[in-house]
């Protein structure tokens, strides 16, 4: 009856989820775990949404929990900082309904802004952490998740990282669980986190800490396989994948569970083998919890804090072997830019020019730091655009600010720049903040948010307007703007980044990869006008080549007609064709 | 049988990932374990992206390493250039006679290497094919991908018939006539 189906990890937690039973979802998209809610929205058993930010969907996959269902958050690690304070608190609180956190980590920076170990941060939480290595483990750790969750009464995390949610592998299809809804009953002293109340749950979590800590020694998920005991491994996720390919006769500690950890099944591995390595990406947070038992080992003095590590860095590290492999070839880098035709070329060309710095965000439009459009000079994390604006303000006066703008997208802006513009109007700062207003979440996909009038599932909605959002936090100079109309915006920025109060230009223009966009026109270069001055090049769009002769070639198969070459071209010698 | 290692580069918005979920359709329909790994989320902005395909008996790790690759799939030639050290020394590559500039080569920051093909000829062995002007042939330049996977079937050690199932199942189903007939061209070169 069993159907075995090759599936990427992300899509195996979305699976995972649905045979456990899950009735609530909610995320904001984050690379690597966006495809997680893709996934779930597809079963009709489970309510699956974005939500404006991970804070928010941290709170309502609590809601859920406490009303008796089990729910789901899904975010990348950044996003695990901003469902913190949830977390930390839920803590205490418990499950009541199973509640799982998915954080997807990214050692190796594929698109990240740092490159934290949740783990760590779930270790602080006092959650309990599972790491599953293939996608069979992760759709069955998924449902180990809930399972534990209601056993111990607490919030669990499932994490994975990069490799794991991008990677496909067979998994195993089982049906769904039936779970009845728990009953919910009124308990202030569990629900209502006032310290009265905090500090009897403090005492339960710890005990279930221990408790966990205890049985953990007997789950089936933490497994020692004794092989050769010259050489034992203590690992987890992703990583033990590298010691089974690199050393496949060692003995190896795999764990499931990474946080609490069984330690008598590691003291009783430790003493087993001849040579104790801890092999795990990022921090080392068992290494650390062994090392304070007092049992020897060896971890960060040999393995990287840094990137993904590899079956290579074993071979090399561990058996000391040469690894002889023709030199890379030297070869012009090929980063990610910004797409033919996007909105924020036209934008960026005209900061540009007009020499403005930009305190910059989170999203497509970040790919405005790098050649040719050098524009962007500061990004924190998402809505720091606009606050740290207004910190450089407050601290150096309004001239300081005289060319930069705050650079933010219109999902960005919704997730937490909102807040950021009512401090630069209830503190009475002067500087002027671009929403770059593409109708998506561009950078992790398309995805829809509170203002494109569109759920997860695809059902309309409301759209929220951004215009009168910003009038009513209470900007007085709220302007909309084509990208493309590179004159008017010109006009717009000089003018509202000289005016002594808070401006807010929303700059408007579809993403280019939205399938509303399909387009036919193409720019067609016309060399016998060309002048050779170089300014349809300045932007950057990958579709335009300079030829020997100085002319400009257009790539046909690459353009996608937005006319902003054209634009810029002073001599008529760029037109656009249907 | 010793795991076997194949490797898809190209550009982002080449369609390397469609190619992936046809070669891990069909090493599944063949009764192997399989782990893919895949790039997401950036890969349409015009970045470079690998998928890495590793198949046998039992696969433990998703990547595949240095000097370990039987075969290169190369949507662009710069790129089988990036990723030609990672091929074992009697691999193949698989190149698609296609050159998109980088962003640094754009801005004049870099120069795009002559005689790619030429020199990598030099030290591996290559197949080369013009897809686009293949697919554009057939009619359609975006059936390209599936031409060149042709061009690596006819190379790996699966039945043609199951290759052509799996394109079936794999592809948009008002493109599959055009994709077979895209796969049959590439398969006869």
């Amino acid at each position: 009856m069993s159907e075995t189906k090759i599936m990427l990890g992300n899509e195996a937690i979305a699976r995972g989820a649905y045979e456990a039973g899950v009735k609530v979802s909610s995320a904001y998209p984050g690379t690597p775990s966006t495809e997680i809610s893709e996934n779930i929205v597809k079963y009709p058993e489970i309510y699956a949404e974005w939500a404006p930010n991970e804070k928010v969907a941290m709170e309502v996959a609590i809601g859920a929990s406490i009303s008796g269902v089990r729910a789901m958050a899904s975010m990348k690690m950044v996003g695990v900082n901003v469902a913190s304070d949830p977390l930390y608190t839920v803590s205490y609180i418990g499950a009541n309904g199973g509640l799982v956190l998915a954080a997807a980590d990214d050692p190796g920076l594929y698109s990240s802004q740092n490159e934290q170990d949740s783990r760590c941060v779930a270790r602080v939480a006092q959650v309990p952490v599972l790491e599953p290595s293939d996608s069979q483990e992760a759709k069955d750790f998924t449902k180990l998740a809930f399972e534990y969750s209601e056993r111990y009464d607490t919030p669990v995390m499932v994490r994975t990282t990069t490799r794991l949610a991008h990677s496909q592998g067979p998994v195993t299809l089982e049906p769904r669980q039936e779970i009845p809804d728990k009953p919910y009953e009124r308990s202030a002293a569990k629900h209502v986190m006032m310290p009265v109340n905090a500090k009897g749950r403090h005492v339960h979590v710890e005990n279930r800490l221990r408790q966990m800590a205890e049985d953990a020694c007997d789950f089936e998920i933490n497994k020692a396989v004794y092989k050769d005991t010259s050489v034992g491994f203590i690992t987890s996720g992703i990583p033990y994948t590298y010691v089974a390919e690199a050393m496949p006769d060692a003995s190896v500690l795999k764990l499931g569970l990474v946080h609490p950890l069984p330690r008598k099944l590691i003291e009783e591995f430790a003493s087993k083998v001849d040579k104790l390595y801890i092999f795990e990406e990022l921090e080392p947070l068992i290494e650390e919890q062994v090392r304070s038992w007092g049992i020897n080992c060896i971890g960060k003095e040999l393995f990287t804090l840094q990137g993904e590590y590899s079956a290579n860095m074993i071979r090399e590290r561990v058996l000391g072997m040469k690894i002889e492999t023709a030199a890379p070839a030297q070869v012009p880098a090929r980063p990610p830019i910004l797409c033919p035709g996007c909105p924020h070329r036209s934008t960026f060309s005209v900061l540009k020019k007009l020499g403005i710095h930009g305190a910059g965000d989170i999203g497509c439009y970040t790919l405005g730091a790098v050649a040719p459009l050098n524009v962007i000079d500061t990004t924190v994390c998402m809505g720091a655009s606009i606050s740290t604006l207004h910190g450089m303000e407050k601290a150096k006066g309004k001239d300081y600010i005289k060319n930069w703008v705050a650079l933010i997208g219109d999902s960005t802006f919704l997730h937490t720049g909102v807040n950021s513009l009512m401090n630069m109007v209830y503190n009475q700062s002067t500087g002027t903040v671009l929403i770059l207003d593409n109708s998506t979440t561009g950078m992790t996909g398309h995805q829809d948010h509170a203002a494109t009038g569109k759920m997860l599932n695809g059902k309309e909605t409301k759209a929220i307007s951004l215009y009168h959002l910003c009038k009513a936090i209470g900007v007085e100079h709220v302007y909309e703007v084509d990208a493309f109309d590179i004159d008017e915006l010109e006009t717009v920025v000089k003018r509202e980044v000289a005016r002594d109060e808070v401006s807010v230009i929303i700059v408007c223009a579809p993403c280019a990869l939205l399938k509303s966009q399909a387009t036919r026109a193409k720019c067609v270069a016309i060399p016998e006008k060309c002048k050779k001055c170089g300014m349809c090049l300045v932007p950057g769009c990958p579709a335009l080549t300079k030829n020997e002769d100085g002319t400009v070639t257009i790539d046909d198969t690459q353009c996608n007609g937005c006319g902003l070459c054209m634009k810029r071209c002073k001599f008529d010698a760029i037109e656009r064709v249907e | 049988m010793t795991t076997k290692n194949i490797m898809i580069v190209g550009v982002g918005g080449q369609g390397t990932l469609l190619t992936s979920r046809i070669l891990g359709g069909i090493i599944t329909k063949a009764g192997y374990d399989v782990k893919l790994s895949e790039v997401h989320g950036m890969a349409q902005r015009g970045g470079s992206v690998v998928t890495f395909v590793r198949y046998g008996d039992a696969v433990a790790e998703p990547i595949v390493e240095e000097g370990q690759a039987d075969v290169l799939i190369a949507f662009e030639r710069l790129e089988a250039l990036r990723y030609a050290h990672f091929l074992k020394k009697d691999g193949v590559i698989i190149v698609n006679d296609q050159r998109i500039d980088p962003i640094t080569v754009v801005t004049g920051a870099a120069q795009y290497p002559e005689n790619i093909i030429e020199n990598l000829k030099k030290d591996y062995n290559v197949v080369d094919v013009d897809a686009m002007e293949e697919a554009k042939k057939l009619g359609n330049s975006k059936v390209f991908n599936t031409i060149i996977v042709g061009v690596a079937a006819k190379r790996m050690d699966f039945e043609k018939s199951q290759w052509l199932e799996v394109i079936e199942a794999t592809v948009p189903p008002k493109t599959i006539e055009i994709n077979k007939a895209a796969f049959e061209a590439g398969y006869a070169m």
